[in-house]
């Protein structure tokens, strides 16, 4: 069996404050995956990152990188992590190509092989024009692919993201996840937290769920899904609807006189809606999912577990 | 291994050039003060108030105090050098940059150390240079001064190091400089032989460990002091392993950098 590029034990955090972020959770993810870590603000996502980076010390517990404990061999199973955390924690008065020349130094690499490097993802992430400028300086988006760049200066096999996208607009966002699915691809394992479930869906082959610092949830997000019994879709219309319309069987709301939504059972399909609408000559012109199909996955996995807690 | 030594070398190099780095970026705030201060120092009690003491130990006043003025700056400014870069470090997270790489805790308490070492010496060259307008040195030991100042400023750092681990705001590490080092540098025999004083003050000045620098420092350069240079030594030795061994130990538990 190949060895796990992230494998936690029964991992306890209790704070000074008797908080108790994690109560034993245990998470194995895969060589070459990319792995969602989702969970509500509080949820014990953060603690676990922190504890995986050295950033928080564990109350109890076992964490090993690529088959190295990090507590037995802390330096090399750091050196395999890069971290791009929620806030901005660079110093904001070093130029952005220092930044990267020195972290990749704490881990080791000389600068004479760190400079190219630095230059290669100061290209990719466009970030080069800014290379001499102090990071204080740049905008919020850049800032957050300085990060990206300097987490993946030191070429590490598993990448953990905390919120990589937070407040960063929807191109930018594009682009990044099409950064990190190529990198993903050329076989670095990716840790992925959001709060845009869209996002995670999308880049993510495995997840896991934590709530009140248990793991509620650890599966692959096509079963996850295939578990999502019913779909709301919400249908634009191209005339105002008749006072007499109805949908017979079929559960939904009237908008207003020319949008719909439409509660649809996953085994049932659309089929029969598009041929009852087709009944009484109603033409639809576009429509969407109501919500994310892992939002809505989330919230009732959420909902369930607070229900027996 | 190799591999590992030679890994823990170029980490080791990074930070100290990053140390470097940021006391010459920001040199009207490092490297200029200590400079102008130690000048006024010079012309006020060496050449105006000192013409009016006369010798001291053998010495014209601006002689005597010279080597005092030059410690009184390493040991400044290697302590302020460490304390406001790892408080920033803390203040602005980056810290996290540190905490999160394959560094051993030893690594990054060598590599602060050695920066603050780095700028009371240069500072300490700085101001060498300027008291050569005032007076003319010949140093009598070499070895003496040279590794007097630095002992000293690498106990210093240290010290300063555990004061921006405590820390929690900016005033915190301005309250030991303030209250505690200016004063046992001003009573550590920088300006005056402690010989001077009533025997009891004299006594109370031993529990002193800055006039056991100044002194030595002094022996160092122009060959008098009013302790013995192998007390000094022992005892900078002394205060180095236990504040080595105390801020490794906070480092190990992670006090005011980890939760």
């Amino acid at each position: 069996m190949a060895v796990k590029a992230l494998y936690i034990n029964n991992l306890t955090k209790t704070y000074g404050n008797g908080f108790k972020a994690l109560k034993d959770i245990s998470l194995a993810v895969d060589q070459g995956d990319f792995f969602a870590l989702l969970g509500p603000n509080g949820a014990g996502k953060s603690t676990t990152i922190g504890i995986i980076t050295s950033l928080v010390t564990k109350s109890s517990g076992q964490v090993s990188v690529f088959g190295t404990d990090l507590d037995s061999a802390p330096e090399i199973a750091k050196s395999h992590i890069g971290l791009v955390p929620q806030e901005f924690n660079f110093n904001g008065f070093e130029q952005v190509k220092h930044i990267l020349i020195t972290q990749a130094g704490y881990y080791g690499m000389p600068a004479k092989v760190a400079e190219p490097r630095a230059d290669e993802l100061l290209l990719q992430l466009g970030l080069w024009e800014k290379r001499h400028t102090p990071a204080r300086a740049l905008s919020g988006g850049m800032k957050r692919r300085l990060m990206i760049a300097r987490a993946l200066v030191h070429n590490p096999q598993l990448l953990i993201l905390d919120e990589p996208t937070a407040g960063v607009d929807i191109e930018l966002r594009r682009s990044m996840w099409t950064f990190l699915q190529e990198i993903n691809e050329q076989g670095t394992t990716i840790i992925l937290t959001t709060h845009y479930l869209e996002e995670a869906e999308n880049l993510c082959r495995n997840i896991a769920i934590i709530d009140k610092g248990k793991i509620i949830e650890n599966t692959d997000m096509k079963s996850l899904l295939n578990r999502l019994d019913k779909e709301t879709f919400v249908l634009y219309l191209s005339d105002a609807l008749k006072p007499n319309f109805e949908l017979e069987d079929i559960s939904y709301i009237q908008v207003d006189d020319t949008t719909l939504e439409v509660e649809i059972n996953r085994d049932e399909g659309l089929n029969h809606l598009f041929s009852l609408l087709n009944q009484q000559n109603i033409n639809v012109v576009s429509m969407k999912n109501k919500a994310n199909r892992l939002e809505e996955l989330f919230l009732s996995l959420v909902e369930k577990s607070e229900a027996t807690l | 291994m190799s591999h590992q030594l030679s890994q823990r070398w170029v980490a080791f190099n990074t930070l100290l050039t990053r140390e470097v780095r940021r006391f010459i970026r920001i040199w009207p705030q490092t490297l200029l003060p200590p400079a102008i201060t130690m000048t006024l120092y010079f012309i006020i009690f060496g050449n105006l108030i000192g013409s009016r003491i006369g010798e001291m130990g053998g010495f014209s006043y601006m002689e005597y105090i010279a080597p005092g003025i030059i410690m009184m700056s390493v040991i400044n400014n290697a302590y302020a050098n460490v304390a406001s870069s790892f408080y920033s470090a803390k203040f602005q997270s980056h810290i996290e940059e540190l905490l999160v790489a394959p560094i051993p805790n030893s690594l990054i308490l060598a590599g602060y150390v050695a920066g603050g070492t780095a700028r009371g010496l240069c500072v300490g060259l700085i101001v060498t240079i300027v008291s050569l307008f005032f007076t003319s040195i010949e140093i009598q030991h070499l070895l003496i001064t040279l590794s007097m100042v630095v002992l000293s400023a690498v106990m210093f750092a240290l010290g300063g190091f555990i004061n921006a681990i405590y820390a929690r705001s900016f005033d915190e590490i301005s309250i030991i400089p303030t209250f505690i080092l200016t004063p046992m540098t001003y009573l550590g025999g920088v300006f005056y032989s402690i010989s001077l004083l009533p025997e009891f003050w004299q006594n109370v000045s031993l529990l002193n460990p800055i006039l056991y620098m100044v002194n030595a420092f002094r022996f160092g350069m122009l060959g008098v002091s009013d302790i013995a240079v192998e007390i000094a030594f022992a005892i900078i030795l002394v205060c180095i392993v236990a504040l080595t061994s105390f801020a490794l130990y906070l480092l190990n538990k992670g006090t005011g950098i980890r939760n």
